[in-house]
């Protein structure tokens, strides 16, 4: 599918029967590869922060995961990551059980996890150094998971690392210091690292924060060129019109749960949204590329979660 | 294995769409990752020739009226290698003057000055904090009331026993609280370590205000600032092993190190277990840190400064990092332990005290040249 079909093509993509907005996680059908994560909770201190989550994104295209601060986003990608193991405890319901986390058929809690690091890459917000690291080494990292603990890097691991910091669009600055980049030029870096790690599953933490507009769109576009690679991609955003632009298929979250999951056309409408941020949103159709934009006007200041 | 030898890029990929604004270096210099990575294969074999060469330099330094070749005679006639410098022995007296004074003494600095520097730089990696020293866990002081412990009630031959003891009391009690608390994170391991310290600190000085005196003061502050003065081939053996077990041990966790560069979670997603790695390391550093500090006392600076000094010069990749660290550590600690006994010869110094006069204002100097890495 090229660029310009699929910016007017009906934002559907993997062909899933349309879900209707009320009925929790229900998307695509298991097993057709992809993520597939079901009955996800976590809680700390007592507190549940997840709270029976499932989930999916599709192969090959790009997934939102959408949601107010607060609402578990990030604490969803650690645990589909593997960084976090889910907790046991889920509130009373139809959906009970224990947690499971699949990727393209394989169950990605019980993987090693030097294999799942070749499977899948996490880009986290705002990861930091204060070392003096040069921007080819930090890519490098990538590749830790891809060689013995203790082998150096060898020239088709730098040949990976390099092509990552091209895709990236980052290939002038492989000597740099990271500590002297930009913000932006520093995400990219990450998603270079990430890349590195040649992952056919890509997990991002707010890939397009603090970046400005050129940059998120930027972002965006590797995120688009991955998912045409093959590569699923689930990027949890803030920007709901940046999702509506770019995503083929969004999940949103509220307070630890799954509220609404589907095509950006079906999931991004005033009946999930006015609630979920407690304001009035109005959706209109981009006259050119037809994609829906949002507009908001404050709303309820205390929504009904 | 420089990373540089491919050709300069010449950008972005021509098809990439829009890509943004590139940032030219903030003055045009070449980037200083760059500068230092260019003599990367060059670092480890002179830090190789420059300890040999600081060993037999240094043996041959001291106060006693005793000429190069005669100390390398003797030397030689040990090793069974007496042909080829000459094959006069020398006499008993200044013979045992070389072989059981200064050569172990030698020894034993290069052996404690390695380990420290790989030491440090394990801790400031695992617990991401600059400021991370091998005596984090409350070593120093665990081993500091042992020893002083002993040293007030006489017994001194106990005394590496006792510091040795304890160095690994101090690692249960940290390990223990910072485990209690919940996952080990950094921030837990440097408070329960600091907890850990002060109590042991508190006793030491409680233990030597009211039972040391007359020479026992002069005995404990010594071993306090760290000194290899009375260092033997037990020493030597004890340092030299447990630095070449342990040590190469962790010079050889390089990947794993660099996989904490962005936080546990970063380490975790590049498939490191991130809770095993950091309880191995840690006892690991410690049993180190405590064999050291039963030969030498706790010798500050050197685990402390010496990796960021190593660091601005090859970048923050442990590979080259840590066995870097470890020759420049031995070397480093060679040299100071030289200048401890013949700067004020007859009198010595405690080399704590040298390592802190020489190391800080180099680090400063290194600071500076380095600052926009700061």
């Amino acid at each position: 599918m090229s660029e310009t079909l699929r910016t007017t093509a009906d934002p559907v993509v993997d062909g899933a029967p349309r879900p209707s907005v009320d009925v929790p996680g229900r998307a695509s059908a298991p097993g057709t590869g992809g993520l597939d994560a079901a009955r996800v909770s976590w809680s700390v201190d007592g507190r549940l922060i997840l709270d029976g989550v499932d989930c999916t994104a599709p192969p090959g295209a790009v997934s939102g995961l959408l949601g107010p601060n607060g609402s578990g986003k990030s604490t969803l990608l650690r645990v589909l990551a593997g960084v976090r193991a889910p907790s046991s405890d889920v509130s009373p319901g139809p959906t009970t059980g224990p947690a499971a986390v699949r990727f393209a058929g394989d169950d990605l809690l019980t993987m090693p996890r030097r294999r799942r690091a070749r499977v899948l890459a996490l880009v986290e917000q705002d990861a930091t150094t204060d070392l003096p690291l040069a921007v080819l080494d930090a890519v490098l990292l990538g590749r830790i998971p891809h060689r013995s603990l203790l082998a150096g890097d060898s020239a088709a691991d730098r040949a990976v690392a390099l092509a990552a910091l091209a895709q990236v669009g980052m290939s002038g600055f492989a000597d740099r210091e990271v500590a002297t980049l930009s913000g932006g030029e520093r995400q990219r870096v990450h998603m270079a690292r990430a890349l590195a790690q040649e992952p056919a599953l890509i997990l991002l933490d707010e890939p397009t924060n603090h970046l400005d507009i050129a940059a998120q769109l930027d972002a965006m576009r590797v995120l688009r060129e991955l998912a045409d690679e093959g590569v699923t991609v689930l990027a949890a955003l803030h920007d709901l019109n940046l999702a509506a632009q770019t995503c083929d298929h969004v999940v949103v979250l509220s307070a630890g749960r799954v509220v609404a999951a589907g095509a950006v056309r079906d999931v991004l409408v005033p009946d999930v949204l006015d609630p979920v941020y407690g304001v009035r949103c109005e959706v209109l159709t981009h006259p050119r590329t037809g994609r829906p934009v949002l507009t908001f006007a404050p709303g309820n200041p205390h929504p009904g979660r | 294995m420089s990373v540089l030898e491919h050709a300069p890029d010449p950008g972005p990929r021509p098809g990439a769409p829009s890509p943004l604004p590139r940032r030219a270096g903030p003055d045009g210099s070449v980037p200083t990752a760059a500068r230092a990575r260019r003599g990367a294969a060059w670092w480890v074999p002179t830090g190789v020739v420059a300890l040999v060469a600081t060993v037999l330099v240094t043996v041959t330094i001291g106060p006693a009226d005793l000429a190069v070749g005669d100390v390398w005679r003797s030397i030689a006639t040990h090793l069974g290698l007496g042909g080829l410098l000459g094959s006069e022995p020398l006499g008993p007296l200044q013979d045992g003057m070389v072989w059981q004074l200064r050569l172990p003494r030698v020894l034993t600095a290069a052996a404690v000055g390695a380990g420290l520097a790989v030491c440090g730089v394990v801790m400031q990696s695992l617990t991401r904090n600059p400021l991370a020293d091998p005596y984090l866990l409350g070593l120093s002081s665990g081993a500091s009331l042992g020893a002083v412990l002993v040293l007030v009630a006489g017994l001194t031959v106990l005394l590496p026993v006792a510091a040795f003891g304890g160095a690994v009391l101090a690692l249960v009690a940290a390990l223990g609280l910072a485990g209690a608390l919940g996952t080990l994170t950094p921030t837990r391991t440097v408070l329960a370590g600091l907890a850990v310290s002060q109590l042991a600190a508190a006793a030491t000085s409680f233990v030597i205000f009211w039972s040391a005196t007359g020479d026992s003061y002069r005995e404990i502050l010594s071993w306090l600032m760290g000194s290899v003065a009375g260092a033997t081939w037990t020493s030597v053996a004890v340092a030299g092993v447990a630095t070449l077990v342990v040590g190469t041990l962790l010079a050889s966790t390089g990947s794993v190190l660099d996989a904490f560069t962005f936080g546990d979670t970063a380490a975790s997603a590049l498939g490191v277990d991130v809770a095993r790695v950091r309880w191995a390391l840690l006892v690991g550093v410690a049993l180190l840190t405590g064999a050291l500090v039963s030969q030498s006392g706790s010798i500050g600076f050197v685990g402390l400064i010496l990796p960021h000094a190593v660091r601005l010069l090859t970048g923050a990749r442990h590979r080259l990092l840590l066995p870097l660290s470890a020759l420049f550590g031995a070397t480093f600690l060679v040299w100071a332990d030289t200048l401890a006994r013949t700067v004020f010869a007859p009198r010595e110094l405690p080399v704590g005290i040298v390592t802190a006069a020489i190391g800080a204002p180099v680090f400063a100097l290194l600071l500076w040249r380095g600052r926009r890495l700061s």
